[in-house]
C-alpha cells in the first residue's frame, strides 16, 4: 500500500479511538476542552529555562490516554510528525543564547540548550493533551463544545470543516499519487515537473468535492449548527474533573515538585 | 397531498460560464408516481435534478414543489420535502460512522435524541446494514455505501425521493437488490438514469431529454420501444427488449444449417 494511504486510514483511526466507552469519552466534551485549555496555559506560562517543574505536568497527558485507552506508540508517532514545527522553533536558541547557565562538573551547557529542550517539552505536552483531547472526545463533538462555550460559529464551522476537508484532500491526493506512480513505472513520474500540474489539480478537484459534499449537508438541513447525538449534561463528575486538575495544575506551577523531591531526599540524606 | 408535486414550467439554466444546459424544460409529476428522466451523458439530467432541491435556481422559469414556488425563503422546507441521492455516494457521506451518517439529517431536522436514534435504526434495517451501523463509510464497499447513501437520506422521511443514477458501479446482483429495494417506497420518485432496464423495471413514466430539452414524455414501456426517438436521443433500447446476440446467431445458424443440409441432400 503507498504511504498516502496508509496515511489516510490513519486519520481516520482518530476518529475510531474517539468511539469507544471508557468514562473518559463518557465525560461531556466542554469539562475536557477546559481542563486542557487550563492544563496548556499553565504549561505555558512558565519561564523560558524551565525544564524540571514541567515533568510532573505528563501526568495529565499520559494519566488520560491510559484511561481512555488510547495505544501510545501511536500517539508518539503523531507527536514527532508535528515535531518539525517545533525543531524549527527552537533551533537557534543554542546558536544565539551562549552563555554558560548550568555547570555540571565539566560540562557546560548554555542556556540556549536549555530554553531549546524546554520548547521541546512544552511542545511535546500542550501537543500530547490537545491529541488525547480529540482522541478521547472526537472532532465534532470538541467543535460542539467550543460552540457552546460562547466562540463564534464561524470559527468552529472553519474548524470542523477544516477537519473535513483533511479528508477529501488526501483522499483524493491518494488516488492521483496512485493514477501516477502506477504509470511513471518507477522512473520517479517524469521527475519534479510533473508536481505543479499536480498539485494544481489536487487543489481544484478537492473543491470541487469540496462544494458537493457541502451540498450534500445542506440538502440534510445543515445549518452551521452542530449537533451530535451524545447528550450534554454537565454533572457533578465533571464538575470534579475540571476543578480537581485545574487545581494540581496550578500547584505544579507554583511549587517545583522534582525540586521539592530532591531537596527532600538530600535532606534525609544528610 | 399536493406538497408532493413538483413542477417545472419552461426552465432554463446556464451555467456562470454560458454553457446553456436546460433549454425549456417544463413537466409536472404528481404524487405517488415513479418517473425516469434518461438522456445521454451530459444531456442535462443531473443540472435537471440539482434544481429540484434548490441548489441551482433556474436562470429563466419557474419551479414549484408542491403548491408554492421556490424561493430562497421555503428553501428549508424545500429540502426536507425532497430527499437528494448523489450519483456519488462518497459525496454523500461524510460523517465519521454510517450511524452519524445517517443521523445527520434527523439531528438538523431538531428532532428529540430517541427519536433520532429510531429513525436511524428505521433507515439502516430499510436498506438492510443495521449490522454495519458503527463502521466508517470509507470502509464500505460500493453496495453498501449506496444503501447506506440512501439510508441518510430515508431517515428525514422524505416526500419526494430525487435519484441520480442509483444504479451505476454497483454488481448486478446489488444492482437487483436496490431496484427491488425502490420498488417498495411509496414515496414519489424521481430517477434520472441511463440505465434503461431500472427504469422499464421501476418508472411507469419516462422523461427523455436530449440536449437541454425534453424530446418525450409518456409511458415507458412505450417509449422505450420507440427506437427512432431513441436513436433521436442518443440512447438505445434496452437489453430487456433487445432480442439476445447469442440466441440470434444460433438461430441464424440453425437455418443456415438447415438450408445447407437440403441443399445437400438435393
Amino acid at each position: 500500500m503507498a504511504k498516502i494511504d496508509k496515511n489516510f486510514l490513519d486519520i481516520g483511526y482518530t476518529d475510531h479511538l474517539s468511539r469507544q466507552l471508557t468514562p473518559i469519552h463518557q465525560l461531556d466534551p466542554r469539562a475536557k476542552l477546559v481542563t486542557t485549555l487550563v492544563f496548556i496555559t499553565t504549561v505555558v506560562s512558565f519561564g523560558k529555562y524551565e525544564i524540571s517543574a514541567l515533568v510532573p505536568f505528563f501526568i495529565y497527558p499520559v494519566v488520560l490516554a491510559a484511561m481512555g485507552n488510547l495505544p501510545p506508540a501511536y500517539l508518539l508517532k503523531k507527536i514527532l510528525l508535528v515535531s518539525p514545527f517545533a525543531l524549527l522553533i527552537g533551533i537557534f536558541n543554542p546558536l544565539i543564547d551562549r552563555d554558560i547557565l548550568i555547570n555540571l562538573g565539566d560540562i557546560r551547557i548554555a542556556g540556549g540548550w536549555v530554553s531549546f529542550t524546554s520548547i521541546l517539552i512544552r511542545f511535546i505536552l500542550t501537543v500530547g493533551a490537545a491529541l488525547v483531547l480529540i482522541a478521547v472526545t472526537g472532532f465534532n463533538a470538541v467543535c460542539m463544545a467550543l460552540q457552546k462555550l460562547g466562540v463564534p460559529k464561524v470559527f468552529v464551522v472553519q474548524l470542523m470543516f477544516l477537519h473535513r476537508y483533511m479528508f477529501v484532500l488526501v483522499e483524493e491526493a491518494s488516488r492521483m499519487v496512485r493514477a501516477r506512480s502506477l504509470r511513471s513505472l518507477g522512473n520517479g513520474g517524469a521527475g519534479i515537473k510533473t508536481y505543479g500540474p499536480l498539485v494544481g489539480h489536487l487543489l481544484l478537484r478537492t473543491m470541487d468535492r469540496a462544494q458537493r459534499i457541502h451540498l450534500a449537508m445542506c440538502c440534510r438541513g445543515f445549518d452551521g449548527q452542530i449537533r451530535i447525538m451524545k447528550p450534554l449534561k454537565i454533572r457533578p463528575i465533571e464538575i470534579g474533573f475540571i476543578f480537581g486538575w485545574s487545581a494540581l495544575f496550578i500547584f505544579m506551577r507554583f511549587f517545583n515538585i522534582p525540586l521539592l523531591m530532591g531537596n527532600t531526599i538530600t535532606e534525609f540524606l544528610r | 397531498m399536493s406538497h408532493h408535486i413538483i413542477e417545472a414550467q419552461d426552465l432554463h439554466y446556464s451555467y456562470p460560464d454560458g454553457t446553456h444546459v436546460i433549454k425549456g424544460v417544463s413537466f409536472r409529476i404528481t404524487h405517488g408516481e415513479s418517473v425516469a428522466i434518461v438522456g445521454a451523458n451530459g444531456a442535462g439530467k443531473s443540472t435537471l435534478l440539482l434544481h429540484l432541491n434548490g441548489y441551482l435556481r433556474p436562470t429563466q422559469g419557474t419551479l414549484r414543489i408542491g403548491d408554492y414556488p421556490l424561493t430562497k425563503r421555503n428553501l428549508k422546507s424545500v429540502r426536507r420535502t425532497v430527499g437528494m441521492v448523489f450519483q456519488e455516494p462518497d459525496d454523500q457521506l461524510f460523517m465519521p460512522t454510517v450511524f452519524d451518517d445517517v443521523a445527520f439529517g434527523p439531528l438538523n431536522l431538531g428532532l428529540p435524541l430517541t427519536e433520532v436514534e429510531e429513525r436511524v435504526i428505521n433507515a439502516l434495517e430499510t436498506v438492510g446494514m443495521p449490522h454495519l451501523r458503527d463502521k466508517p463509510p470509507y470502509k464500505l464497499s460500493g453496495g453498501e455505501k449506496r444503501s447506506a447513501a440512501i439510508a441518510a437520506v430515508l431517515s428525514m422521511s422524505p416526500d419526494i425521493l430525487v435519484m441520480d443514477e442509483p444504479t451505476s458501479d454497483l454488481d448486478p446482483r446489488a444492482r437487483r437488490r436496490l431496484i427491488e429495494l425502490l420498488k417498495t417506497f411509496e414515496h414519489t420518485k424521481i430517477i434520472a438514469t441511463h440505465d434503461l432496464d431500472m427504469a422499464v423495471d421501476i418508472c411507469e413514466r419516462t422523461i427523455v431529454i436530449y440536449e437541454g430539452r425534453i424530446t418525450a414524455d409518456g409511458s415507458t414501456l412505450e417509449l422505450l420501444q420507440d427506437e427512432t426517438l431513441l436513436e433521436r436521443s442518443g440512447l438505445e433500447k434496452p437489453l430487456g427488449m433487445q432480442s439476445c446476440p447469442v440466441c440470434e446467431s444460433n438461430e441464424k445458424k440453425v437455418i443456415k444449417d438447415g438450408l445447407h443440409s437440403t441443399g445437400r441432400r438435393r
